[in-house]
């Protein structure tokens, strides 16, 4: 936020530079995780731990996406640790960073995990059209609202947010 | 059975030996059981229990440390932090309840009991182990002489290439898929009489995996972080992998719906610990990283 730290850049921020936006990212890409394996796994049991038709590779790649969900949480929240000890940690950044990360997660889960690796299924015994459209469209809304705040952010944080 | 553990376990070799059960029974001179039988079902002369064996050493090794916590403290100019202590006793704590006790019972009877003895002896001791700072405490304590021994020991080819986060991960990582998705591994776990040794090794797996990825301990070739992180991303990815296999395919022995609790409680218990394990990574990289710091050796670092 703090406007002034900064003299020697007067360039605009480049969100793809900026630690807040990358922290928050992450955070966000994790948090979506959370609540994918809290809400759907765990309270709703909609999604299944595996199920019979998941074929090897959809398994390799959920478990690496299990381990690169727990690093992003903390790597995430040391980053926007980082960006706040050098005075650096930009609101608009990290708002825009974790849109991007909740949108890319959900669109990557909804595309790639339940469609292309079919690792499991949104729910089962349903006609799954209405929430895989559900499901993929609550990322891409998720997303074009974080682009659209990345470009504000962009605009509105002055350079090394 | 059409699993997906066939491909996947295809990657360990395709030779991995296949050693039948009366192969196991000629090595080890035990009928092997299901893990559903008991180790009080009798394979053992009464009132012999192999785990008490393992107290020995745990025992010795809190005495060690004691003794060399209470030295650096009676010094004058040195100090040794009692939370350091208390994490070296806990972590000896876990180690001896996965060898006797309840625990340890348990976990000849049950699947979930034993998968739970698994993670706290491969996962959650170890990491408390390393956190104690045992090689910094001894470098301090032993004689210059012997000190200077061990730091070359320490130093030399061969433990770099042991303490290497690469092979400390195939290690760790490695044999628990020996264990689990391989014939040979469904063959070791059931023999009872093995269980002590398995529990050992992973004991010192695990610390090994923890050590060449975090801790105070002086590690002069540990490689940088963003290759640690490199690792760990693979390493931390197979074991959730693993975990839905033994769901997927259980071991002989063991009923689906055990396997499936044994499995979940290794993929979420083990996030658990693996989310301890990653705070302590980047909070060492938070620390490295600080634009104030002043340069300091490595190891100079007194903070958990």
């Amino acid at each position: 936020m703090s406007a002034r730290s900064d003299v020697r850049q007067a360039s605009p921020a480049r969100p793809l530079q900026s630690r807040s936006f990358w922290g928050a990212f992450l955070v966000g890409a994790a948090i979506m995780a959370a609540v994918d394996e809290i809400v759907f796994h765990q309270i709703l049991a909609w999604h299944h731990f595996f199920d019979r038709s998941t074929p090897a590779i959809g398994l390799l790649s959920d478990g690496l996406l299990h381990a690169a969900s727990l690093i992003a949480l903390v790597a995430g929240f040391f980053l926007l640790a980082d960006a706040r000890r050098r005075d650096a940690l930009a609101r608009p950044m990290v708002v825009a960073g974790l849109f991007v990360g909740l949108g890319l997660f959900q669109l990557f889960d909804g595309m790639i995990d339940h469609k292309v690796l079919r690792v499991h299924q949104i729910r089962y015994g349903v006609k799954l059209l209405p929430y895989d459209l559900a499901w993929i469209g609550a990322g891409v809304v998720l997303l074009v609202v974080g682009i659209v705040l990345t470009v504000r952010a962009a605009r509105l944080v002055p350079a090394r947010g | 059975m059409s699993s997906p553990a066939a491909p996947l376990a295809v990657g360990l070799g395709p030779g991995a030996p296949a050693v039948s059960a009366a192969a196991i029974q000629h090595a080890v001179g035990f009928p092997p059981g299901d893990l559903g039988a008991s180790l009080s079902a009798g394979h053992h002369a009464p009132g012999f229990d192999p785990g008490l064996l393992a107290l020995l050493p745990i025992l010795l090794a809190a005495a060690l440390y004691l003794g060399a916590a209470r030295a650096e403290r009676l010094r004058a100019t040195r100090d040794w932090p009692a939370i350091r202590t208390v994490s070296w006793m806990l972590g000896l704590l876990i180690v001896a309840a996965c060898f006797v006790g309840p625990l340890a019972d348990a976990a000849h009877t049950g699947f979930v009991a034993h998968m739970f003895v698994h993670l706290v002896a491969a996962m959650v001791a170890p990491l408390l182990l390393v956190l104690a700072a045992p090689v910094t405490l001894a470098l301090r304590t032993l004689e210059v002489g012997q000190a200077r021994r061990l730091s070359r020991l320490l130093r030399s080819p061969v433990a770099r290439v042991v303490a290497h986060p690469v092979t400390a991960s195939v290690l760790n990582v490695g044999s628990l898929w020996l264990l689990f998705a391989t014939p040979f591994g469904h063959a070791l776990l059931e023999a009872p009489a093995l269980h002590p040794l398995l529990t050992a090794h992973f004991v010192a797996a695990g610390f090994l995996f923890a050590a060449a990825f975090v801790g105070p301990d002086p590690a002069p070739h540990r490689p940088g972080f963003g290759w640690r992180l490199v690792i760990l991303l693979p390493a931390l990815g197979l074991h959730s992998v693993l975990a839905k296999l033994v769901a997927a395919d259980p071991p002989a022995g063991v009923t689906a719906s055990d396997a499936l609790a044994g499995a979940q409680l290794m993929y979420y218990g083990g996030g658990l610990a693996e989310l301890a394990l990653l705070i302590l990574f980047f909070a060492g990289w938070f620390r490295a990283s600080d634009p104030a710091r002043r340069r300091t050796p490595a190891g100079v670092s007194v903070s958990l």
